[in-house]
């Protein structure tokens, strides 16, 4: 994937410029250098992994993505492209804002669920499973296209009776081992469960690739896997509680630096 | 590319689907545990007599204690026990909790350590009430049964000598 992943790579250190320079001008509770990356929990050889989009098993994902926003789809036979151009353009810093107000349904949306909304109503197409391979390619390579910018999750007042629903879900125990997120991510983040350093739960690098899965996966995925390991009912794909989990994750690690696609272990 | 197979599977947290994670804990847990939850009088901070009216074996105690999928004791604390890698580091080291805590002092931290500290991450390994989003093979399950509650407490009762044990302790918060 030589010429393609270089390009990428380009494209990246661009736009690392342009988030370095406007993360100075975000606010956010925790000044940024308190806050910890998942990222800078990982040992070095994953996170040259990462940081090497030659070696960054997630590229491939984007890689599969990029050619599904050029390929006509659905009944309209319309490409993403057809209707956004060069994504590179178009799609920059677009997913480090989402979940955001839907106009429509004025609730609120992720990325995935906007993706699959170009689909059905205007490529008239199949929807996308959440999950199956083809959503994530596509969101991995719209992600991308976000990488080294600060997260911006909009300041809309619309939106913040569903972050804060999140953030009761987010401090609420659950399961039969009667953890919260919180107790995890905010008391004991830096600790070891096991083996396992407890990152601070920040959604940077999402979707990612991640080692233990041997694919991509969605900030979703991750947040079943925790639910499950403290023996709760996990919610599902798509509901209402995790898009307001993901609007009180995003918020709150606001300003950190977009790294999708993430290698994590 | 990099050699994703290498890894190891994490314990609890290496569950992906909650069928999985079923299997893994149904197997482990052979015996039956639905059973109602035994009554118990907390007093001075302590449940004092047996939940069984009889002492536990240290001997299974320790095997409950150092198995990840049945005691989980080790994802947290640590403690004597030198063929155990990975054990975590968020509570109070293991060793020596014989001299600290009596055994009735001991059996009310595992049967509900809320009543202790309120606030506390130690799950309650002997209480199926007020608990939210347990999934229906879950409910109404205590952890541990009573017997093993039992065996657990025997072998806590016998770590006295903490000096002994070689790990380095968190101070218990
Ligand atoms: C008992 C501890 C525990 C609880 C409870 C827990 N997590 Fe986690 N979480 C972890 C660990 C450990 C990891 C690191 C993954 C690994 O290596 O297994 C993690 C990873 C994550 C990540 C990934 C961060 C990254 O860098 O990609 C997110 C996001 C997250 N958790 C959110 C949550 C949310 C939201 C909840 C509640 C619904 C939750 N967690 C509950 C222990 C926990
Ligand atoms: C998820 C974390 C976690 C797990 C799992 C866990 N504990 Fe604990 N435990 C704690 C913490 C934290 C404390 C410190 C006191 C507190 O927070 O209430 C504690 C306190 C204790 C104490 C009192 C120690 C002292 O010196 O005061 C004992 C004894 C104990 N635990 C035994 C166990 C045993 C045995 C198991 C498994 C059957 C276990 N714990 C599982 C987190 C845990």
């Amino acid at each position: 994937m030589g010429g393609r992943a270089s390009a990428f790579l380009l494209v990246g250190f661009a736009a690392l410029g342009l988030g370095l320079a406007s993360l100075s001008a975000q606010t956010a509770d925790a000044p940024p250098s308190d806050r910890k990356s998942g990222f800078d929990y990982m040992g070095p050889d994953s996170q040259a992994m990462q940081k090497d989009d030659l070696s960054n098993p997630g590229m491939l994902g984007v890689l599969d993505g990029e050619a599904m926003w050029n390929a006509p789809a659905g009944t309209t036979q319309k490409s993403c492209a057809a209707c956004h151009g060069d994504a590179r353009e178009s799609m920059k810093g677009v997913a480090a804002k989402y979940p955001l107000l839907d106009e429509a349904t004025k609730t609120p949306i992720d990325l995935v669920g906007r993706i699959d909304q170009c689909r059905v109503d205007r490529q008239q197409a199949a929807a996308l499973p959440r999950e199956g391979r083809e959503s994530l390619a596509l969101t991995a390579f719209v992600g991308l296209q976000s990488r080294g910018m600060p997260l911006a999750p909009p300041d809309d007042a619309r939106l913040t009776p569903f972050r804060k629903a999140g953030e009761a879900l987010y401090t609420r125990r659950m399961g039969q081992l009667n953890f919260s997120c919180a107790q995890c991510h905010d008391d004991n983040a830096g600790g070891h469960l096991g083996s396992a350093p407890i990152p601070q739960a920040h959604p940077t690098g999402y979707p990612i690739y991640r080692l233990e899965w041997q694919s991509l996966g969605s900030l979703q995925r991750r947040l079943r896997n925790c639910m499950v390991g403290t023996r709760a009912e996990p919610f599902a794909y798509g509901s209402p509680e995790f898009i307001n989990l993901e609007l009180y994750l995003n918020w709150r690690a606001r300003g950190m630096e977009v790294e999708t696609p993430g290698v994590r272990p | 590319m990099p050699k994703p197979g290498s890894r190891r599977s994490r314990m609890m947290f290496s569950v992906d689907r909650p069928a999985l994670a079923l299997a893994s804990l149904l197997l482990s847990a052979g015996c039956a545990f639905a059973e109602d939850p035994a009554r118990y009088v907390i007093e001075n901070g302590a449940i004092a007599s047996p939940l069984t009216g009889q002492p536990g074996d240290p001997a299974r105690g320790r095997k409950i204690v150092a198995e990840r999928q049945k005691g989980l004791c080790l994802l947290c604390h640590q403690g004597p026990f030198p063929e155990e890698r990975f054990q975590g580091d968020l509570a109070p080291t293991l060793a020596g909790a014989g001299s600290r805590l009596s055994e009735g002092e001991l059996r009310l931290r595992l049967v509900d350590g809320t009543k202790v500290n309120p606030e506390t991450i130690m799950p309650s390994y002997y209480r199926t009430d007020h608990l939210q989003r347990v999934p229906p093979a879950f409910a109404g399950r205590t952890l541990l049964t009573a017997a093993e509650i039992e065996d657990v407490v025997a072998f806590l009762s016998t770590l006295r000598d903490e000096a002994k044990a070689g790990n380095p302790s968190k101070e218990a918060k």
